[in-house]
């Protein structure tokens, strides 16, 4: 279980983290959206995995850490308003330069 | 009432924009953005004053007890602030409701939120708390950078958003560290159990390092630091004056990290590397500042060079290095947002040739002279508050280890300034022999000249209360660096009958 969520979260920081570098704004798009999965899926995990444990107390049962999956919840909101405002600002730079380069030219001369 | 005042820098910035939102109409906006900047500089000032009495104030939100909840903390230095927060804000929205809140929508909203992110950024005492303050803030100032429109300020906000959002990612992974190894992420807990054993100390150990890489990223450390000359350069001239502070939001907040969190427990993790590195990031404004092409630019250099400034304090550890960093820290934000808000006024009177460093219309007498304090406050020369924040700076760090690289790497920069302001100053307002075309008037004059003469004059100001500032300075330093003052103060608050409430 360990293994596999370290497999995943190694995985897609990794394809986050080459499409980020590609230099266009679609592909960086989505190599941030890949890297704040990964993000989310090791903050889930910093509050230890449990399997069929709800995340509250009760007398005599297991329970899983509440805290982190709070933390994910905003995370995920604040990582969602975020990505939705880069791709607005690539759609405005693509009409204003023609291009999705995030290099090229200042302005059209 | 004392008791809930310590959250109002948060929550009259918020009203503010709930109410801007709810009625459109611009002249109402630019009302209750100016009411509310005004009550914010008082209340802060208030606050400031409270907060100098030395007692660590501790708010917890919803009355959880400190490890539990979310807390704010008032000390001496996030005080001082949140006051330098309100007023670089009053002057801000001032120059901007002359017009520059009408080339967009939902400029005034967007302001105030930026200003809770602000505020909340310096009065939380929680990480996670923190990360969403940060977040708020660079919401609506990724909003605020494209305020206005053209094509350069998108360009410069896709690589702005886009290095913040891996920033963000580093931030949420640090904390998951942290959470995963110490159980907290309250920073008086995080410091107490650090110095306890039972965790991981190398995973700790990283996940503070990582954090440190988040501060030092919007503080705009050597080579994290290549985003910030062209977004500061693209902003707005008000937008730009309310950004002069954003970088402070990382040094303050990885000052506060270290002395509370990383001086008892991980000494040695800022030594050697950070000194280095800040003293690069002030060659490299240095050379950024010779090589600047318009104003605007040349005032974005010189907020990279008070940041590497600055960032040559955390790695010493020292309450009389950081007394002398906080005055500076104030007086560079202020003279560094009066060049902005100066390169906005000048850039309008001279039309087509704008701010950039070639012959145009002459600017109007006054400006020429506010150009000159300035530029005196800024390059540190005698008699203005530059000079006083530079020598404090200067006479602390000699004993320091790397003194002798640091005094030779400052002067140096000091001089390049000198000469940087120099020719660009001859340029800009004596090169205009040529030149038929007049000198334009401003459009909304009045209250622009207000605003940028407010913050000009900061320079002459704080030098004429330069005693009483240094003072508060190295009192709140002195009381950032009280060990285990913040972790008693935020832990020590938690009600005698918690235990009973617990085995309930």
């Amino acid at each position: 279980m360990e293994a596999l969520l370290a497999i995943a979260v190694g995985v897609l920081s990794a394809c986050g983290v080459f499409l980020i570098l590609r230099a266009r704004t679609f592909p960086i798009l989505l190599g941030l959206t890949l890297l704040s999965y990964a993000v989310n899926l090791f903050l889930f995990a910093s509050g230890r995995l449990q399997v069929g444990a709800p995340p509250l107390i009760r007398p005599g049962g297991t329970y899983t850490d509440p805290l982190p999956q709070a933390l994910v919840l905003t995370a995920i909101v604040i990582g969602f308003g975020m990505t939705a405002y880069l791709a607005m600002l690539a759609l405005r730079a693509l009409s204003e330069s023609g291009g999705d380069h995030v290099d090229a030219p200042e302005e059209p001369r | 009432m004392n008791t809930h005042a310590l959250i109002l820098p948060i929550l009259i910035p918020f009203v503010a924009a709930l109410l801007q939102m709810a009625g459109q109409r611009p002249a109402f906006q630019r009302t209750v953005g100016l009411l509310a900047a005004v009550l914010l500089v008082l209340v802060t000032a208030w606050l400031t004053r409270l907060a100098d009495d030395g007692v660590l104030r501790v708010y917890a939100l919803g009355d959880w007890p400190a490890p539990f909840g979310i807390v704010l903390v008032v000390d001496r230095l996030a005080a001082g602030m949140t006051l330098l927060t309100a007023i670089l804000a009053f002057a801000a929205l001032l120059y901007a409701s002359a017009g520059f809140d009408e080339r967009g929508q939902h400029f005034h909203p967007l302001f105030q939120l930026q200003v809770v992110g602000l505020c909340g950024a310096f009065l939380t005492g929680d990480l996670f708390n923190l990360f969403v303050f940060f977040e708020v803030m660079l919401l609506a100032s990724y909003t605020l950078l494209a305020h206005g429109g053209g094509l350069a300020r998108t360009r410069a906000g896709i690589s702005y958003v886009v290095l913040n959002l891996v920033g963000s990612a580093l931030f949420l992974i640090a904390l998951g560290l942290l959470y995963g190894t110490l159980g907290t992420l309250n920073l008086a807990d995080l410091a107490h159990r650090l110095t306890l054993p039972g965790h991981d100390p190398a995973l700790a150990r990283l996940a503070c390092a990582l954090l440190v890489a988040v501060f030092v990223l919007k503080a705009g450390l050597l080579p994290l630091s290549f985003w910030l000359p062209h977004t500061y350069t693209a902003a707005g001239a008000p937008v730009a004056a309310l950004f002069a502070i954003m970088t402070k939001v990382g040094i303050v907040a990885l000052l506060r990290l270290q002395c509370v969190a990383l001086a008892p427990a991980l000494p040695d993790l800022l030594d050697r590397w950070l000194t280095t590195l800040a003293l690069a990031t002030v060659v490299f404004a240095g050379l950024g500042i010779l090589a600047a092409s318009r104003l605007r630019a040349l005032g974005a250099w010189l907020v990279l060079l008070s940041a590497g400034t600055l960032l040559l304090t955390p790695a010493q550890a020292s309450p009389r290095v950081d007394a002398a960093a906080l005055f500076y820290l104030v007086q560079s934000t202020v003279a560094t947002a009066a060049f902005f808000l100066l390169a906005g006024v000048i850039a309008e009177q001279r039309g087509a040739a704008g701010d950039h460093f070639r012959a145009g219309p002459p600017p109007a007498a006054w400006l020429k002279v506010a150009f000159l304090i300035a530029a005196i406050t800024v390059a540190g020369l005698p008699p203005f508050s530059g000079f006083l924040g530079k020598l404090m700076l200067l006479s602390t760090l000699r004993e320091a280890p790397a003194g002798t690289a640091i005094w030779v790497v400052l002067l140096t920069a000091g001089f390049i300034v000198m000469i940087a302001l120099a020719r660009d100053g001859c340029l800009l307002i004596w090169r205009n022999g040529t030149f038929a075309e007049a000198t334009r008037p401003i459009a909304g004059g009045g209250r622009k000249a207000a605003a940028t003469l407010l913050l000009v004059a900061g320079g002459p100001l704080l030098a004429v209360v330069a005693r009483p500032l240094a003072d508060y300075s190295a009192r709140a330093a002195h009381q950032l660096h009280a060990p285990g003052g913040y972790v008693d103060a935020v832990l020590g608050r938690r009600p005698a009958n918690l235990g009973d409430e617990v085995a309930r």
